[in-house]
């Protein structure tokens, strides 16, 4: 499992590679706060190489999705599959999110 | 039947995890309850046990059984902790007060993705019994 953080055009564009869980959201928290601290406000995280998220990791993205809002940034969520769609459903996430199909639409969407 | 022993330590819930699917792959369970209601069930009752139930504390163990065949996957997490009670502690985190909580979605999820959850006392500690049933 890792993160990978690049940038395209003024995005900052996070890949979760493998899991997404207790074990390892502090790291990709920190990642995050680490952009926004040096002034970052548009942030795209992509699931496209995701395996499973637990509820710690759901309760990051909840947390980073405040604190970016709270420094006047966005977050947008790209390429969730079908296990992972169920997943923000069934938690009603998919209300708290704005989630595109694609990293394209995503970076659009800014 | 799997059983192993983890100390209390969340680096290794992944590996217990794919343990368990591997079998649970053999008996032919589809990749949905592979990779979303057992992965993710799973690391939610691991995760409560090890943080909850044993208090982070590593010199407690975890011990996991699980009992698969055709049919079903019985899972047994037994930790060192006093238990809870299952309704009480389990928070509907749909609701417009509690949706963009942090926390509290752990139990929730344990309870939709599974067949049936169990929590109960036996003479080693904590048991959460879950079962899902192949489809």
């Amino acid at each position: 499992m890792s993160f990978a953080i690049t940038k395209e055009a003024e995005v900052v564009v996070v890949d979760v590679e493998g899991q997404l869980i207790v074990g390892n959201r502090q790291e990709l928290k920190q990642k995050v706060l680490d952009e926004l601290e040096r002034g970052e406000k548009k942030f795209l995280i992509d699931f496209s190489q995701t395996g499973y998220i637990d509820s710690s990791g759901l309760g990051v993205l909840v947390s980073l999705s405040k604190k970016i809002r709270e420094q006047g940034g966005e977050l947008r969520l790209a390429n969730l599959n079908d296990d992972l769609k169920t997943l923000f459903e069934l938690t009603k996430l998919d209300t708290l999110f704005q989630i595109a199909d694609t990293r394209e639409r995503a970076l659009e969407s800014f | 039947m799997i059983e192993v022993d983890i100390p209390s330590d969340v680096q290794y819930i992944e590996k217990v995890v794919e343990l368990v699917q591997r079998e649970c792959a053999l008996m032919e369970f589809g990749a949905r309850q592979l990779m979303l209601n057992l992965a993710v069930a799973l690391t939610e009752a691991l995760s409560n046990a090890i943080l909850r139930g044993n208090g982070d504390n590593p010199a407690k163990h975890v011990h996991v059984t699980a009992r698969v065949d055709r049919v079903r996957l019985i899972i047994e997490v037994l930790d060192e902790g006093g238990g809870f009670d299952l309704d009480t502690c389990t928070l509907d985190p749909t609701t417009p007060d509690n949706v963009d909580r942090e926390d509290g979605r752990g139990l929730f999820l344990m309870r939709q993705l599974m067949d049936r959850v169990e929590r109960f006392d036996d003479d080693r500690g904590n048991v959460v019994r879950l079962t899902l049933n192949r489809r």
